[in-house]
This record gives structure tokens, C-alpha cells and sequence, in this order.
């Protein structure tokens, strides 16, 4: 059992958790993730590490609730609980690039798993720029965050609520094309990876994309989650998460994203009936 | 007047079989096991004990359950064998101890395997007698992996006195116990009943620990460990490197089996995970993970279930047993054909082309090699298609410490006591031989123990 020391809600779906997990705190790096369990008759899900505290023998993770799994986290777990299974850190750390500029592209919850990331080349010596973007401004979470180890950092929402009106993309060929950019970093849902993977393929400018395919055991025994990476099929969970933006087939890995859209749906239905059977 | 036959052992039929996950063969009752035990020659040659890879003491556990010293004969069993009731009922016994059965001769051997699983099978509804671990040594032991290579390798380190954690990367232990074995041909209660057997004997187990990630094999060493054992098997999945492999439907026998034998996705949605099954389904591969596969697609609800082989029945790794059983339910076996390529639509799988093959002569592997026929070329319509052509070694361990060296397959190498090329690191079952039986893994997990016991008294 991982107990949840603390946990922060952020927008109206989405809550941030630390959770004890003393040896993934202690070997985790920018760019990995977790697979976490939350019962015995739970699903695994994999969640990519927002950050960890090696002295404190904890990780945190920020969940948005679309799943039955995640709509469980969000509804029925609080400090004092705990999460069954917590395995990781798993996955390629990211490979970070020290010199010149790097643009650091976080979509929705994606902002999350950008952070460790922006902090790692900030470090490293590298000149940060962060995108960060997402639907309205009540989606939008940890700016100070970011700010704290960003040069600049843009601000977008879909509506205009919070920053400058307009998708990350926009902002992302800006600065590709008034700078030089050594490298473009972005995670967040897969169309705005792609479309960021496009933008800098333009600009002839690397990109690492974070991958999010379907998952079980994380640590290559299955293959559920493969992709093609320039024309090769590649397991995310041990090749990845992390990939050249411009070499993933990205209409694939869209595609394998829906194929249990129908099973998930029917998850969600029958946790909700049995939440308003309970609440009633 | 000897009984030629064997004693038979109930099943389920196949007609409703097929609609549950229950276990296939029911085992024997008291009785039935007395009979056959007493068919035995008790020859003085014993050459089924020197056929089982960590030697029973077949003949003496079969004269006590003639005798009905049921217990006893679980003592027997024991004392080389920590998990009875999973070898008897996965072991390849036909090739092993009832293949050199001196019965067998001219009747029908000896039933070790069904009797081992009555013996075990008692012992569990009696009430197990714990071994008592030696004096403590103060030595620790880190042994990596939890199937059948670990849990033996662990059993037996503890009896030797020694503190050992067990390390699993899954959330439950038992490796392809849990995860590849279905639970009709293995009742996961069994398979926990043994690992609580382990635990009991004093072994700490972590499970949700990559070793290679969540810490490294000189880590387990910083951390106070004296030897560790490698036993992490092959759990890599290979594909078939043709067109359409990724569409939606096409399953490796890992992630089918995995969904459903450790997740329980046949009980979905009172579990979480899903698993997505068509109507017509073809598995492609020959081996008993194929016959596994195709038996949990029927009972899944699939309307058709083809194994596409590309050899024929005679080069089957299968055993016979689960050949027999699979067509009694219904699969329907294809030899001597290759799928090309796979179809689809909207990224669903619709179809797959096949070649028709013939053998040719024999390959490294001393069987007829499969030849395409041209222009045989001919389409399958098909919705769900697992690949159960097998697995890799894991490479996690191997690639993350420094000094162990693997072969150009990628298993390990290791003498036969285990012994790997980094000193106090030592290795046994399919990480070693590539895919291979539970027993041989439990074989090695038994040598390596004794090894690891000798390094540990030479090393004070």
C-alpha cells in the first residue's frame, strides 16, 4: 500500500497527489512514469511523474479524471489513503539537450510531466521558453511552477480566459521561426503532439513527444503499446515513452488510443450508477 | 494382475467446459489414487526419479499413497519439489518421468503427474506441514523474479537458513504462474497457496520492484545483499514482423493472456481491465501458450478459433494433452500455413493473408523446416488474431549490470550451478535457456540455490 500524504485539487477534474513510494522516488529521473493500481480488482494504469522527493521518499502525480480509474482517484481517494500498487520508475529517462534554447511545449495535464523536464534543462545550462496551454484557465495549473524554471513562458487558452487566446501551436511557430531553437520538447494530449511534431519538422528543428498508448504491465511483457517510430514498431513503455515527434505515426497511435472506447464508456456508466445509487 | 490402463481422471466436459474458467481435469479422489498408485512395478531401477529435473522420489511417494499415507507421500514430494501442485499439474510428464517409466514399457505408465496433483491437492485441503528453516546464517539473498525459477530458488535458500527477499515486477507474485497459465489448466488459488507456502518458510517478498529500474542488481548489492539470483525468464514477446501487426485485434499471447489470466478481464466489468474479443479468431503458433490462447478465445465467447501452424501436428511443441484437450473444445488446428500480412479497416483487423507451406528438410532445430508454396497465397477473414510464436529473455537485468554477459540470444550465461560471469550474481531458467518448461526453470532455481549456499560459506 502507497499511502497519499497529500493531495490538492487543481481544476475541476484534475487533483495533484503525493503519494510514498520511497525506491521510485529515489531512482526516478525527468520523463518516466509510474503504472499505479488502486485496488485489487483495479486496472493499471501508467501516469508520467510530475515530481519526486528522494528525501521525502515520495512522488507526485496529477490525475485528470476520464476514466473509471481516474473518476476513482478524483471521487473516493483522499490523505489517508492509500493507492494498492505502485510500480516504476519505467520507461527511457528523458535525454536532456544542455545547449542553446529549448522550447518546452505542456498541453492540459501534460503541463505536469513538463515540469521535471523544463527543470532538468534549466539545470543543465539550457535557455528554457515554456508554452504552456489548455482548454480555459481553470485547466491551467502550476504557472508559478513553471515560471520558476522557464526564461519566458507563453500562456494559451482555447478561450482566451487566461493568457493569449489561441492553441500552443501558434506561440511554438513564433518563436521557431523569429529564433534558434537547439530543441522542442512537448507532452500533452496526442493531436497537439502531432501538430507540434509538424511544427517543428518545418522548422527543421528536433522534437521529443511523450507517448500515452495503451498500457498494462509497463515493463515490455505485452506490447499493447506499440508504436511506430520512423517506419519501426517500437514498445513505448521500454523504447519510449520519449520519441522524435517527426518520426511517430501519429494517426496509428490515435487510432490504438480508441480501441477499448467502447469497454471504457461502459466502465465510466456503471461507476457513475453505483456512485448515485450509493449517494441517493 | 496389473491394470494396463491408467486410472482416468474426471473432467469437465467440453460442452460446458468451454463456457467457464474452471478447471479442465478434476483430479483424483482417494480411492482412484490408491488404484493407480498401485500399479507401480516399484522397480529397482527407478528411472522416472532420475527423469525428473529436481528428482523426486517418485517410487517412494507412490508406494505411500498406496499405502494411504497421503501425508507422508506430500513429504516426499517436498523435500526436492516446492511447488507439487503446480508440477503436477503443468509438467510435461510424458517426456519426463512417464517417458522412461519401465510400465510404460508395455502398458501404459505409471500416472506420476495425476498423482502428484492428488498428494498436493491433499495436502492443501489437510492442511500443509511448514519445513523449518535451518539456524539463521545471517547471510542475505536477493532473488530477482517470482515465477518458478525464484519461488524455488528462494524456498530452498530459506531452508538453508539464509534471509531472502524475493523481488517480483508485477503486483502479484508468481510469474507466468499468474499471468501466462490460464486458470482452467492452473486455479490461481493454487498457484497462491504455493507462493504462501514460500512466504511462510520466512521469504520476504516486494513485489512492484523492476529490478533494472526501481533498483539495480548493484544496488541490491549496496543494500546489503550478499548473492543474487537472476530468474527472470522470458517475458518478451516476439511478433511476426509483418504488415498490419499494429491494428487494433492483433494481440500477443502475453498481453490476451496477461489481460485475462492476472487482470481476470473475463470478469470484466466487476473487474477493471477489459479485454476486447472477436468472433473470429485465429492464433498463430504451435506451443502449449497457443493451446492456452485459443482455449481462453472460446471461452470468451469467440464463435470460431483457428491455430494457424506452420509446420504440422508431428512438430507441435505443444503436449499432447493440450492438443487433445483444445480440439475437444473445438479449436480447429491449420498446419503448414504462414500468415504474410495483416488487413484492415479503420484500423481494426478485418483479415489476414496466408501462405500455404511444406517441409523441407530439417532445420537447426532438427525439425522438418516449413517451405512456402508459390502462389498459395489465400485469405483468412479474421477480427482477433494473437501471436503466440514466443518470448525473448528479459534484457532489463542484463542490460543494467555491469559484467554480466549474455549470449547473441540475449539469455545469460551461467554454468550449470547458476553461476553468471559477475561474481555473486547467479541465473537460472529461461533468462538462461530461453522459453522452456516450469520444471527445468525449477531445476535451476534448485541448483543455484546449492550454489549460492557454497559461494556464501566460501565467501565468509
Amino acid at each position: 500500500m502507497h499511502p497519499i500524504v497529500a493531495k490538492q485539487q487543481l481544476g475541476p477534474e484534475m487533483d495533484q497527489y503525493e503519494v510514498e513510494a520511497p525506491r521510485v522516488a529515489q531512482a526516478a529521473n525527468p520523463g518516466q512514469f509510474v503504472v499505479v493500481r488502486l485496488h485489487d480488482r483495479g486496472e493499471r494504469i501508467p501516469l508520467t511523474l510530475a515530481d519526486w522527493d528522494a528525501s521525502r521518499g515520495t512522488i507526485t502525480l496529477v490525475v485528470q479524471a476520464v476514466g473509471k480509474t481516474t473518476w476513482e482517484m478524483h471521487d473516493r481517494l483522499s490523505v489517508g489513503d492509500g493507492l494498492r500498487d505502485v510500480v516504476g520508475p519505467l520507461g527511457e529517462p528523458s535525454e536532456i539537450v544542455p545547449e542553446g534554447t529549448a522550447v518546452c511545449v505542456a498541453g492540459g495535464v501534460g503541463i505536469a510531466p513538463v515540469y521535471p523536464i523544463a527543470r532538468a534543462l534549466k539545470e543543465a545550462g539550457a535557455k528554457v521558453v515554456g508554452i504552456a496551454g489548455a482548454r480555459s484557465s481553470d485547466l491551467l495549473f502550476w504557472l508559478d511552477r513553471l515560471r520558476d524554471v522557464c526564461d519566458e513562458l507563453v500562456v494559451t487558452t482555447d478561450d482566451g480566459s487566461t493568457g493569449r487566446k489561441g492553441l500552443v501551436t501558434e506561440p511554438l511557430a513564433e518563436i521557431l521561426a523569429a529564433r534558434r531553437v537547439a530543441h522542442v520538447w512537448a507532452v500533452g494530449p496526442a493531436v497537439m503532439m502531432k501538430f507540434c511534431a509538424k511544427a517543428a519538422g518545418n522548422a527543421g528543428v528536433p522534437i521529443t513527444v511523450s507517448l500515452n498508448p495503451i498500457m498494462i504491465d509497463g515493463t515490455g511483457m505485452c506490447g499493447a503499446c506499440r508504436v511506430e517510430v520512423d517506419d519501426k514498431v517500437r514498445f513505448a513503455c521500454v523504447d519510449g515513452p520519449e520519441f522524435p515527434g517527426d518520426k511517430v505515426n501519429w494517426d496509428l497511435l490515435i487510432a490504438r488510443l480508441t480501441a477499448y472506447q467502447e469497454q471504457e464508456r461502459c466502465a465510466v456508466d456503471k461507476y457513475r450508477r453505483m456512485v448515485e445509487e450509493a449517494t441517493r | 494382475m496389473i491394470r494396463e490402463n491408467q486410472v482416468p481422471m474426471r473432467e469437465q466436459d467440453p460442452g460446458s467446459r468451454i463456457r467457464n474458467f474452471a478447471e479442465v481435469p478434476l483430479g483424483y479422489d482417494e480411492e482412484e489414487a490408491r488404484e493407480e498408485a498401485a500399479r507401480c512395478l516399484k522397480c529397482k531401477r527407478k528411472p522416472c526419479a532420475a527423469g525428473c529435473p529436481v528428482e523426486v522420489d517418485i517410487p517412494t511417494f507412490i508406494k505411500q499413497v498406496e499405502n494411504g499415507e497421503f501425508r507422508a507421500a506430500a513429504a516426499t514430494i517436498k523435500r526436492t519439489n516446492s511447488l507439487p501442485a503446480v508440477c503436477g499439474r503443468v509438467c510435461p510428464q510424458e517426456t519426463q518421468c512417464q517417458g522412461v517409466c519401465t510400465l510404460g514399457k508395455k502398458f501404459e505408465p505409471s500416472a506420476i503427474g495425476r498423482l502428484e496433483r492428488f498428494v498436493a491437492d491433499w495436502e492443501r485441503q489437510h492442511g500443509a506441514e511448514l519445513a523449518q528453516p535451518a539456524a539463521p546464517s545471517g547471510r542475505r539473498v536477493a532473488v530477482i523474479g517470482s515465477g518458478p525459477a525464484g519461488l524455488t530458488c528462494a524456498g530452498d535458500l530459506r531452508l538453508m537458513g539464509h534471509e531472502v527477499t524475493m523481488f517480483e515486477s508485477l503486483h502479484e507474485p508468481g510469474g507466468v504462474l499468474m499471468y501466462g497459465i490460464p486458470e482452467f489448466r492452473l486455479p490461481k488459488d493454487v498457484v497462491n497457496f504455493e507462493v504462501e507456502g514460500i512466504r511462510s518458510l520466512g521469504v520476504n517478498i516486494e513485489t512492484n520492484v523492476v529490478v533494472g529500474k526501481t533498483v539495480t542488481v548493484e544496488g541490491l548489492f549496496a543494500e546489503g545483499y550478499e548473492a543474487v539470483f537472476a530468474g527472470t525468464g522470458a517475458g518478451l514477446p516476439r511478433f511476426l514482423g509483418i504488415p498490419g501487426e499494429t491494428l487494433i485485434g492483433v494481440y500477443s499471447a502475453n498481453e490476451f493472456l496477461t489481460r485475462v489470466n492476472l487482470m481476470r478481464a473475463w470478469e470484466f466489468p466487476a473487474w477493471d481491465t477489459p479485454v476486447r474479443m472477436g468472433r473470429r479468431v485465429a492464433v498463430v503458433g504451435g506451443g502449449n501458450v497457443a493451446m492456452d490462447a485459443a482455449r481462453t478465445a472460446l471461452r470468451l465467447g469467440a464463435e470460431s478459433v483457428m491455430v494457424l501452424y506452420r509446420r504440422t501436428e508431428t512438430e507441435m511443441p505443444a503436449r499432447a494433452e493440450e492438443i487433445h484437450h483444445a480440439g475437444e473444445e473445438g479449436v480447429e488446428m491449420n498446419f503448414l500455413v504462414n500468415p504474410v500480412e495483416f488487413y484492415g479497416e479503420d484500423g481494426d483487423l478485418t483479415a489476414m493473408e496466408c501462405l500455404r507451406m511444406e517441409l523441407g528438410p530439417p532445420d537447426d532445430s532438427g525439425r522438418r523446416r516449413p517451405v512456402p508454396i508459390e502462389g498459395s497465397e489465400f485469405v483468412l477473414e479474421v477480427d482477433t488474431c494473437i501471436v503466440s510464436v514466443g518470448n525473448q529473455p528479459h534484457p532489463l537485468v542484463p542490460r543494467t549490470t555491469p559484467g554480466l554477459e549474455v549470449s547473441r540470444w540475449g539469455t545469460v550465461q551461467a554454468d550449470e550451478s547458476g553461476a553468471t560471469t559477475r561474481r555473486g550474481v547467479f541465473a537460472g531458467g529461461d533468462i538462461v535457456t530461453g522459453a522452456a518448461t516450469v520444471i527445468s526453470a525449477m531445476g535451476a532455481g534448485k541448483q543455484a540455490a546449492a550454489a549460492i549456499d557454497r559461494y556464501l560459506v566460501s565467501n565468509r
